[in-house]
């Protein structure tokens, strides 16, 4: 088991495109790291790097403080799961499992006890003897996991593990990983495009955009005080609202344009930011979570915005509305299934400002308080 | 009635191909003095082994045979080792002058053989290996289609696959051997028939290379009983036979990934 980290690491293909921007990213002994991001945005080169199965153009990688950049995959030490499995059609089971130990030259008979041990865990017990093209999906999953195990490795890499499943087995499997990781204590880094996983398995989360390192966090920090736009847009499903909006003072306090319309922020100072620095007078976007969408009554008027209902989806307790505003922004919000709508009403939603997020114009959210 | 048409012609067709080995087995069991009496198959009391017998007492066809098969054997598996480490390198690593490398290698297949006959005597009689069993092993082992037929092949194997098994602790040619070679059996195969035959039949360069009749293959010693032996035909038929039939039995054993092979080179990659 080992500390990992990225000091200044670029990576860039010959063609000249920048797939990694000078990342910095430290993970440390034991903790399970999940990278995430929409397709494009480098996490999988990230661990890829790594591995050793790409070369680091320049930065340091560094496993247990050593400097391993031009160090051979197989003299890192680690283990990884890939998207396809990659399981070796030509082998067993208990084969492929026993693979990384035999290449590790270990005597016959720990390899089979440690096989066994790996596969009892993983209950392949009774798939031993198959070949993993007469496996399910879920089957291949669990022998490439066993595959990984069985090593003892410094560290996991797992590129999208899970992608290849169906939704429930998805499920089963994300919960049977993060329970094994903590069983081994192992460093793990997970790379998966699926907010949910990472926000479900991981300690920390690192997103990423276009090969830059946006927030590493724990899922609720990302949460609750994403750095920018994107972060925010990105983890919470459904997705957060970003709507165009102006710092204007209403009611003697600070206030929001939004819409067209007039929203009262700081009343009581309830807001997450803090609306006295300079920066405040900056805002150029609110960011709303469908959920945070409050109902009307609750809030005072001038905390409303109104708008015409363009679709909604039940959900069975509740509800997305879809909401054409005044200006003819659109709003998503989940609300209570009881309050029954159709396409073209005209209705009123609440904003609680201890809800809103504000960014400014070049994404960046405001310090939080 | 069109199935039955075309079953027709195939059965005149397999009855074509089917003829001359017909005849040469025929003929193989049939004495010298019939050959000309009875074009086919004379009466079965008038049929013998004496040919097989003079083929083992009057000749070192036995030696031929070793001969053949330790050069189609050597050549074989030197030829499938260089082939598919060619091939693999060709599919799976990129390198600078690859493609160049590819262009030359396809353009060596265009040259028409014989034109390479004079420089190539030239060479291996520099290398000081004419009259030698080397002399045909050298020249035969890097073979240019075959390394383009497991390239073809190879590229078909997952790349993922190759970076597990460099996780897994593999070097690189550990990861051939282990993990491409295995995946690639069916290649394998169909390659080790393919050069095995062109090995054991070949003719024109083992005549020119070889001088002392104990170090004669197959071809050149059934060759040489024409002249010797006032043109035993008996005999040399009984030896075509012997000499046809481990590539036979070669086809029967690797039958069926010949043809899985043959395909999948074709249709994949």
């Amino acid at each position: 088991m080992a500390e990992i980290a990225f000091r200044g690491v670029n990576k860039i293909y010959p063609n000249g495109f920048q797939a990694v921007h000078r990342l910095d990213l430290s993970i440390a002994d034991g903790e399970f790291l999940v990278m995430v991001g929409p397709s494009g945005c480098g996490k999988s080169t990230t661990l890829r790097m790594l591995a050793g199965l790409e070369t680091i153009s320049s930065g340091d990688l560094l496993i247990a403080g050593q400097r391993v950049n031009d160090l051979h995959p197989r003299a890192r030490n680690i283990a990884m799961v890939f998207q396809s499995y990659a399981l070796y059609p030509h082998k067993t089971v208990q084969g492929n499992i026993e693979f990384p130990l035999r290449m590790a030259k270990l005597p016959a008979a720990e390899v089979k006890t440690r096989a066994l041990e790996v596969a009892r865990m993983l209950e392949l017990e009774p798939l031993l003897q198959r070949k993993p093209g007469l496996l399910s999906g879920g089957q291949r999953q669990r022998v490439a996991m066993a595959r990984a195990l069985v090593r003892d490795p410094v560290a996991f890499l797992m590129d999208e593990p899970l992608s290849n499943l169906d939704a429930k087995l998805r499920v089963q499997m994300r919960a049977e990983i993060a329970a094994l990781q903590r069983r081994t204590g192992t460093t793990t880094v997970y790379v998966t495009h699926d907010q949910v996983e990472a926000m479900t398995m991981g300690d920390r989360v690192a997103v990423f955009k276009d090969g830059r390192l946006q927030q590493v966090d724990t899922p609720q920090q990302l949460f609750e005080r994403p750095v920018n736009t994107f972060v925010a847009g990105f983890i919470g499903s459904p997705s957060m609202n970003l709507i165009a909006a102006r710092m204007e003072p209403a009611g003697g306090g600070p206030g929001l344009t939004v819409a067209g319309e007039r929203i009262a922020l700081g009343r009581e100072r309830e807001t997450r930011f803090d609306l006295t620095a300079d920066e405040a007078e900056g805002v150029a976007c609110i960011g709303l979570r469908p959920e945070d969408v409050v109902d009307p009554q609750l809030v005072e008027e001038d905390r409303r915005l109104h708008g015409r209902v363009a679709l909604t989806e039940l959900l069975g307790r509740e509800q997305m509305v879809y909401l054409d505003l005044r200006d003819g922004t659109r709003l998503v919000a989940r609300l209570h299934a009881d309050r029954r709508l159709k396409a073209g009403d005209e209705i009123a939603v609440g904003i609680d400002p201890a809800r809103l997020y504000l960014f400014q114009a070049d994404g960046r959210a405001l310090a939080y308080r | 009635m069109r199935r039955v048409v075309v079953y027709m012609l195939l059965v005149i067709f397999a009855m074509l191909c089917l003829v001359p080995i017909a005849w040469l087995v025929a003929s193989a069991f049939k004495a010298n003095a019939d050959f000309h009496v009875y074009p086919v198959v004379p009466p079965v009391e008038r049929l013998t082994l004496a040919n097989f017998t003079s083929l083992f007492t009057q000749m070192p066809f036995l030696r031929f045979m070793m001969n053949s098969f330790f050069v189609a054997g050597a050549t074989v598996i030197l030829q499938l080792f260089f082939s598919s480490l060619g091939g693999f390198a060709l599919a799976k690593y990129d390198f600078a002058g690859k493609k160049a490398v590819m262009g030359v290698m396809l353009a060596t297949m265009m040259i028409p053989g014989p034109v390479l006959l004079a420089p190539m005597y030239e060479l291996i009689y520099h290398m000081g290996l004419i009259d030698s069993h080397l002399g045909l092993i050298v020249p035969g082992m890097v073979n240019v289609f075959g390394m383009f037929l497991f390239r073809q092949s190879m590229l078909s194997v997952p790349d993922e696959m190759l970076q597990a098994a460099r996780i897994d602790g593999c070097n690189e040619f550990q990861i051939f051997w282990h993990v491409v070679m295995p995946v690639s059996r069916p290649i394998v195969g169909a390659f080790c028939l393919i050069a095995f035959m062109g090995t054991w039949n070949s003719f024109l360069w083992p005549q020119i290379i070889l001088q002392s009749s104990d170090r004669f293959t197959l071809p050149i010693g059934l060759n040489q009983m024409i002249g010797v032996y006032e043109a035993d035909y008996g005999a040399m038929m009984a030896g075509t036979l012997l000499a046809v039939l481990p590539v036979v039995v070669l086809f029967f054993l690797l039958q069926k990934e010949f043809i899985a092979g043959l395909t999948k080179g074709a249709v994949k990659g």
